[in-house]
């Protein structure tokens, strides 16, 4: 919806971030754009600060020095305020999920909806069922608590929550980890569907090499504190070591050669 | 661009217009159809009287901005037309909202999610008692078998010369149960000795027996309230903490992984903390019993003026040997208990960190009930033996 019509705008723009921890430097000075409408797929070895940089975006994290903005609003000197209207615009899908495991699944989708909307019951019960099925979940999942559901389930309704409120900005923290290269293939097909349905703009942190090949616009390499931007084409030609390793070691081949 | 997705409902952003000639309904939607005008549309489109209608368009060309709640409801009030054995003729939107619409049509065919009904009344009630009881039962027989298996293993670790008692664990654990408890549990002897010999006083005084202090203070702590106390503290304290402790590491699957090397799970996790505790705790409460006649001591210097040496002629003669050993023999019981039931409880621990809180308070909460249920028990038995 939104990004046909501004096909250029930029909807993350980060400049000059500094993130360090009990003296480490993780990231220095880093610069990095999201357009709008984009899938970003960010990737980086252990330590190199994939899940600090989403923290940092969505508020979580607060960095030593440098500038985000997220959507136009400056996250840094931002007002309570605005800062609530941001969270209404995004939604973050974590790692484990995150569900409320005291809540039923439709609970937890109901759970933004209750609090931002003054929607009658009956709405919101038709909004649950609706955001499910978007998802690709049975009925049956609605009602069952998160302890009763698998891993690849639970992310789905992960991924139900974060679209309750119908954001424009998605972050997913490694949403194929846990999952087998089955469900894996499922979920990046499904995010790619209701990212084009929806207009969504995707920011991905990600290990996985398969999920990058299929579903993103641009992968984002965190390398040396700081990050290389380009496609898997042009990346595989890269200098850095670490990332040549990456996208022509075996597993990064294997992932090539399909595309 | 939707900047404002949360707008308040309002009738400019958002409208509906219903238009009846004849049999035809047309439904005209124009304005943000989003999910902040979501709950007026949702009321307006529910209104509508569907009546005689056989025919009926739905024209959303109108429609400055749609998300996923604004197709539903359109989506929805075709499909309840259609239900009702209306023509839907036309059913058109703008162009830039086709894939949304079509992967809704497609992919969402599902009723509303359904809620468990809060269950109430009688039949509920009993079965809760029901169940309670049942789930009271099988911890008891549960915690039996966890005893049994403790007994046997512990009499085999001081017994057999092939096993080895684990020192240094056990050392630790005398250190963290024990030693550090020491603070905690002084101040609070010494403050519940300050009021049992000031409640004690004013009540004696009026008989002009304010000596007999003294008496209370000696009997009442030595026999009970010192165990009592530290038992319960270090229930709270230190009971709680195995139940954390272990079900943190069942959380980890570290005790799966224990199981799997072949290790003895009640050796490395369950004995070091009951023998290190069943010390600790007797030392304990010995330490609190002392500190609570010194605070009962003061007290009795400040409101009856009492001296010290009177106060120790006095105590010479209310007590023996007898009333502080009384005491100090269920300690090693209820040590055996808060262990015996924290360790339990860790062990039971499923794989989410939720069930450690859960068992961390139930562990307590047993624990404690466990130690005021054998006191009394004991104070039944002593009493039949005359002691």
């Amino acid at each position: 919806m939104t990004n046909a019509a501004h096909p250029g705008d930029v909807a993350i723009r980060i400049r000059g971030l500094v993130n360090a921890f009990n003296g480490k430097v993780i990231h220095d000075h880093l610069d990095l754009d999201v357009m709008r409408g984009e899938v970003l797929g960010v990737v980086g070895g252990s330590g190199t600060g994939k899940s600090v940089l989403l923290r940092s975006i969505i508020g979580l994290n607060h960095p030593v020095s440098g500038s985000i903005n997220v959507l136009g609003v400056e996250t840094a000197d931002v007002t309570a305020e605005d800062l609530k209207g941001l969270q209404l615009r995004w939604g973050v899908l974590f790692q484990g999920g995150a569900l409320f495991s005291s809540q039923t699944v439709a609970q937890n989708i109901q759970v933004p909806l209750r609090r931002y909307t003054h929607m009658s019951q009956e709405l919101m019960d038709e909004i649950a069922a609706m955001k499910l099925s978007l998802v690709g979940l049975p009925e049956d999942a609605a009602g069952k608590y998160p302890s009763e559901l698998s891993g690849g389930m639970v992310k789905r309704a992960g991924l139900a929550r974060a679209l309750a409120l119908d954001p424009e900005l998605l972050f997913l923290d490694e949403p194929t980890s846990g999952l087998d290269p089955i469900s894996a293939n499922q979920f990046d097909e499904l995010v790619r569907s209701l990212q084009q349905s929806l207009g969504l703009t995707v920011f991905m942190v990600t290990h996985d090499i398969d999920s990058l090949r299929a579903i993103t616009d641009r992968i984002a390499v965190l390398v040396n504190k700081k990050i290389k931007v380009g496609t898997i084409q042009t990346l595989v030609h890269d200098s850095d070591p670490w990332i040549h390793e990456y996208f022509s070691g075996a597993r990064g081949r294997a992932a090539l050669a399909q595309s | 661009m939707r900047n404002r997705p949360l707008a308040k409902p309002d009738e400019s952003l958002a409208s509906l217009r219903v238009e009846r000639r004849q049999n035809l309904l047309r439904l005209v939607a124009t304005g943000e159809w989003n999910i902040g005008q979501a709950p007026r549309l949702d009321a307006l489109l529910r209104k509508i009287d569907f009546g005689d209608v056989r025919e009926a368009e739905i024209d959303a060309n109108g429609i400055t901005d749609v998300d996923s709640v604004g197709a539903w409801l359109l989506l929805r009030s075709k499909r309840e037309l259609e239900a009702a054995g209306v023509k839907v003729r036309n059913f058109s939107f703008p162009q830039q909202y086709q894939p949304l619409i079509t992967v809704m049509e497609e992919e969402h065919d599902a009723p509303p999610v359904k809620h468990a009904p809060h269950p109430v009344g009688l039949v509920y009630f009993l079965e809760r008692v029901g169940r309670g009881t049942m789930h009271a039962l099988a911890q008891g027989y549960e915690m039996l078998g966890f005893l049994g298996r403790v007994t046997i293993e512990t009499i085999e670790a001081i017994l057999a010369p092939r096993r080895e008692l684990p020192v240094p664990a056990f050392v630790r654990q005398i250190d963290e149960t024990g030693v550090t408890a020491l603070p905690i549990v002084g101040l609070l002897a010494f403050l519940i000795g300050v009021v049992l010999a000031y409640q004690g006083a004013d009540q004696l005084r009026r008989f002009g027996a304010e000596i007999f202090t003294v008496d209370l203070l000696g009997v009442g702590f030595l026999r009970e309230l010192g165990g009592l106390v530290t038992a319960i503290i270090v229930a709270g304290r230190s009971g709680s903490a195995f139940t954390a402790t272990i079900g943190t590491m069942r959380v980890n699957e570290e005790v799966d992984a224990m199981e799997t090397m072949g290790l003895n799970i009640p050796e490395i996790l369950v004995i070091p903390r009951v023998l290190g505790l069943v010390i600790a705790l007797p030392l304990l409460t010995f330490f609190a019993d002392v500190v609570g006649l010194v605070g009962g001591a003061v007290m009795c210097y400040f409101d009856l003026g009492i001296t010290v040496p009177e106060f120790l002629r006095e105590l010479q003669q209310a007590i023996t040997i007898k009333t502080l050993l009384v005491g100090l023999i269920k300690a090693p019981v209820f040590a055996f208990i808060i262990a015996l039931v924290g360790c339990f409880e860790g062990l039971k621990v499923e794989r989410n960190a939720e069930s450690v809180g859960k068992l961390t308070t139930r562990s307590v909460v047993e624990a404690i009930f466990l130690i005021i249920a054998f006191d009394a028990g004991f104070s039944i038995f002593f009493s039949i033996l005359g002691i």
